[in-house]
Order: structure tokens, then C-alpha cells, then sequence
């Protein structure tokens, strides 16, 4: 206690906290891409204040299994009866740059059906939605960092970017990680789309080898005989300036 | 270094699908120890235009200064009834609010103190990346003093503080305004 004042609720002072890594530019999107027109509105003008990170940034939210109702690695089961189009299985690891996997944090996941409509009130895609298919998924990883989803392949659908716009097909992630600072919201695509070199949201990415970490591998491991083709999709998150002494931490396995 | 880290994309206009069982808009219950307020605001576009779908992301330490997260070396307890988490999306008129209590102040960078705040993230379709800012709470003296918002050119720090509603005292107002002459300040982190 250095602050003098006495009070029980002053902060305490201790050593500075081990920072997160800055991403190179390149391999994150700018906030304006002019290509996608809805940033042209809503990209900030000023330049982002730089900010060393504190405690506030190097913690973050943890959740249990109890903080989600309901089972939700399975989009195809449905009280109803089972999704139309093609199962798929999506699994992966959730790594950190070094390698080390991120234990027990929560993915989140949703998508359009195999038509590519989304069952939300501000799709109007003429296509149909799927009376058996929610689109909403979550799960938590693992102590190895893996998680693994069961869904159908979603549809390629039109958006009004652009004259004759259409999303390649595609899967939102949200990943929380251990800190505030390592948050993601991503999106993952399928090998060998024939829309990806015309999205500008991939094309967002100006280093060809972060880019092409959005694409999911086809997958013989994890593809299950009579039932679902595989799809991995490993997510890194950021890793810190020096690994803590004292953290308990599972390394990646080899591939 | 051995991997290169996912890059972020969109959140698009369809989050609420998968990110609805994680909402979380009271933040605090009843018997977490502190002042509780509600804090409203609106995210606004360039044009000044409503953002009807906009996702903020809450994160702030609790009463007493301490983070729910074994990331904070703080030796105190975190009160285990807070856990200092909350995301709610805008309506319709690119309006938000939320219920929660004051957090506590927490170091800084040295042996500097950092002024009650919230983290913020704020993601929509058209943000390709989050962005990242913080709520600060009106007639605190640590603000004065804060090194986040020492850091940020005088004109604009009146953008990440919160101001009173005039007949509620336990309202907080707190805008996203995304560009133009009061834009508010974001942070890269």
C-alpha cells in the first residue's frame, strides 16, 4: 500500500503486469476499408490513442459451463428434427501465438443455414429458413484448448455491398481468452470457395498468410465415416511479451 | 513467436444468434457491496445516424479494485458474487444500457493509480476490429491524476467521461459517437 490515504478499497500497488503482443499491422484489418462500404460511416477518423496495458487489460471475463443454458456443441440437434444440407464437423485448437493452447474459455459460434439465410429479423435473403436449424452454437475448449462443433455446411448468400455481392460461406466465431486484450471476434471460410477473392472482408487482411488462417482445412482425421466431413479451424489469440514463470501452461502437439 | 495470430473480422448484423445467451445487461446483483447505477447512451455513425446494431462488451474490477480473473496479482479477494462482466446490444434507436456498480480504483502503469472505469469493447457490422475505449465516472479527483486519461489530448477527454441525468442521480449518460467533431477517443491496445 503506497497511496496513503487508509482507505480499504484504494489500489494497491504492484509489479506491472506481463503485456500482450501488438498484432504487425499488416496481419489485422485497418478499420477503414473503403471497400466495405458500412465503414466508411462507422470506422473512427481519429487516430486510436495508444494504450500500454494495466491490469484492466491483461484480465478478463471468466465463464463456467453453468453461465450457458443448454448443451450447444451439436446444431443438429434439434427437438424438431435434424437440419437440412450437409453435416459437417468444425474442431480445432485455441492456441495462443506460442503455441500454448488456451484451456476452458467459451467459443461461441453461429451461422446461416445450408441456404444461406440466418434466422434473425434483419435477413430478408429470399431463401428459406430451416425450421430445425438455429444457427447458434457454443462450447467451451478443453485443457488442450480444443473444441468441436457438429453443424451444417452454411449457404453462400447475397448481401448489397456491391453491385452482384455475395459472402463466400462462412462461420462467426467469438473467443474470449484469458485477458480483455486477447478478445476475438473472427470469421472462418471453407478451402477452395470460389467467392473468397472477390470478398472484401477476407480481402481485409493485406498479409497473405494471416488471411489465409481464416480458412478452415479439410480434415481426414476428423471426418466420420457414413456421417460428416471434417473442417479444422485452429484459432491463435495473442501471446504475451514473456511467458509468466508461474503459469501453468499445456503446449501445442504437433500436428 | 511460432504462430500467426487469427485475424479479426466482422461481427455483422446477425450477432445477436450466437452472442444472446451472453448478455448480460445487470451486472451486479442486489447484494454486490457498492454504488450501483445504470449507465445509457447511444452509438452514433458518421452521419449521426443510429447504429441499430451495435454490440458493447463491459469489463471494470469490482467495489474494492480487484479484477474476478487470476490475472489480477492484487492481494485482496475479489467479491465472488461480481463478476464484472456485461454485453448488451443497441435498439432500435442505437440505444444501450445497463445496470452495474462502481468499480474500485486499480494500478497503473509504475506506482500510479488508475481512476474508477469501465472497459469497453463495441463491435457491429462495418468494424472489421472491435474498438476498444473506457467510461469514466464524473467528480472522481483520481481522474485528474489517471494516466490513461493523461494520455489522451486534453480536447478530446471529456469523451470517455460519463455525465449525470439531470432528476436521476443513479443514471450515468455515455455516448459512441464513431467520427466527426465529438468522436469519441479509442484506444489501441
Amino acid at each position: 500500500m503506497h497511496n496513503g490515504c487508509g482507505c480499504p478499497n484504494a489500489a494497491q500497488s504492484m509489479p506491472d503486469p506481463i503485456r500482450y503482443r501488438r498484432p504487425s499491422r499488416a496481419t489485422q484489418p485497418a478499420y477503414l476499408h473503403p471497400s466495405y462500404a458500412s465503414s466508411t460511416k462507422r470506422a473512427p477518423t481519429q487516430p486510436l490513442v495508444v494504450l500500454a496495458h494495466t491490469v484492466s487489460e491483461t484480465t478478463g471475463p471468466q465463464f463456467t459451463e453453468n453461465d450457458i443454458r443448454g448443451s450447444g456443441c451439436d446444431l443438429t440437434q434439434q427437438p424438431s428434427g435434424e437440419p437440412l444440407g450437409e453435416r459437417i464437423i468444425v474442431s480445432g485448437r485455441v492456441l495462443d501465438e506460442d503455441g500454448c493452447a488456451v484451456p476452458h474459455t467459451v467459443v461461441e459460434l453461429w451461422q446461416a443455414n445450408a441456404a444461406g439465410r440466418y434466422l434473425h429479423d434483419a435477413d430478408h435473403h429470399n431463401a428459406p429458413l430451416d425450421p430445425n436449424f438455429t444457427g447458434c452454437g457454443h462450447t467451451f475448449t478443453d485443457g488442450e484448448g480444443s473444441y468441436r462443433f457438429v453443424t451444417v455446411k452454411p449457404g453462400c448468400y447475397p448481401w448489397r455491398n456491391h453491385h452482384n455481392a455475395w459472402r463466400p460461406a462462412h462461420i462467426h466465431f467469438s473467443i474470449f481468452g484469458p485477458a480483455f486484450a486477447t478478445r476475438l471476434v473472427t470469421q472462418m471460410y471453407f478451402p477452395g470457395d470460389p467467392l473468397l477473392p472477390y470478398d472484401p472482408l477476407f480481402n481485409s487482411i493485406a498479409d497473405e498468410n494471416a488471411r489465409n488462417r481464416l480458412i478452415s482445412t479439410f480434415d481426414w482425421k476428423t471426418t466420420v465415416p457414413e456421417t460428416a466431413l471434417g473442417y479444422r479451424f485452429d484459432i491463435v489469440l495473442r501471446g504475451r511479451e514473456q511467458t509468466p514463470m508461474d503459469a501453468p501452461r499445456v503446449r501445442g502437439r504437433k500436428k | 513467436m511460432t504462430l500467426l495470430g487469427t485475424p479479426s473480422q466482422t461481427v455483422g448484423p446477425f450477432f445477436h444468434i450466437g452472442c444472446s445467451k451472453l448478455t448480460v445487461s445487470d451486472l451486479a446483483d442486489l447484494n454486490v457491496p457498492g454504488i450501483r447505477l445504470a449507465v445509457e447512451g447511444r452509438v452514433l455513425d458518421g452521419d449521426g445516424n443510429p447504429v441499430r446494431d451495435a454490440m458493447i462488451e463491459i469489463w471494470q474490477a469490482d467495489a474494492s479494485g480487484k479484477y474476478a480473473c487470476p490475472a489480477d496479482r492484487q492481494n485482496k479477494q475479489f467479491d465472488p458474487q461480481f463478476r464484472g462482466y456485461g454485453r448488451v446490444a443497441t435498439d432500435q434507436n442505437g440505444r444501450f444500457r445497463f445496470t452495474t456498480i462502481r468499480p474500485g480504483s486499480v494500478p497503473g502503469p509504475g506506482h500510479t493509480i488508475q481512476a474508477p472505469h469501465l472497459l469497453i469493447s463495441i463491435f457491429m457490422r462495418g468494424l472489421l476490429n472491435r474498438l476498444v475505449s473506457r467510461m469514466y465516472f464524473p467528480d472522481v479527483a483520481l481522474n485528474d491524476d489517471d494516466p490513461v486519461l493523461k494520455s489522451v489530448e486534453p480536447s478530446r477527454r471529456k469523451t470517455l467521461l460519463a455525465w449525470k441525468t439531470e432528476g436521476s442521480k443513479d443514471t450515468l449518460q455515455w455516448n459512441v459517437i464513431l467520427q466527426g467533431k465529438n468522436e469519441t477517443v479509442f484506444f489501441d491496445i
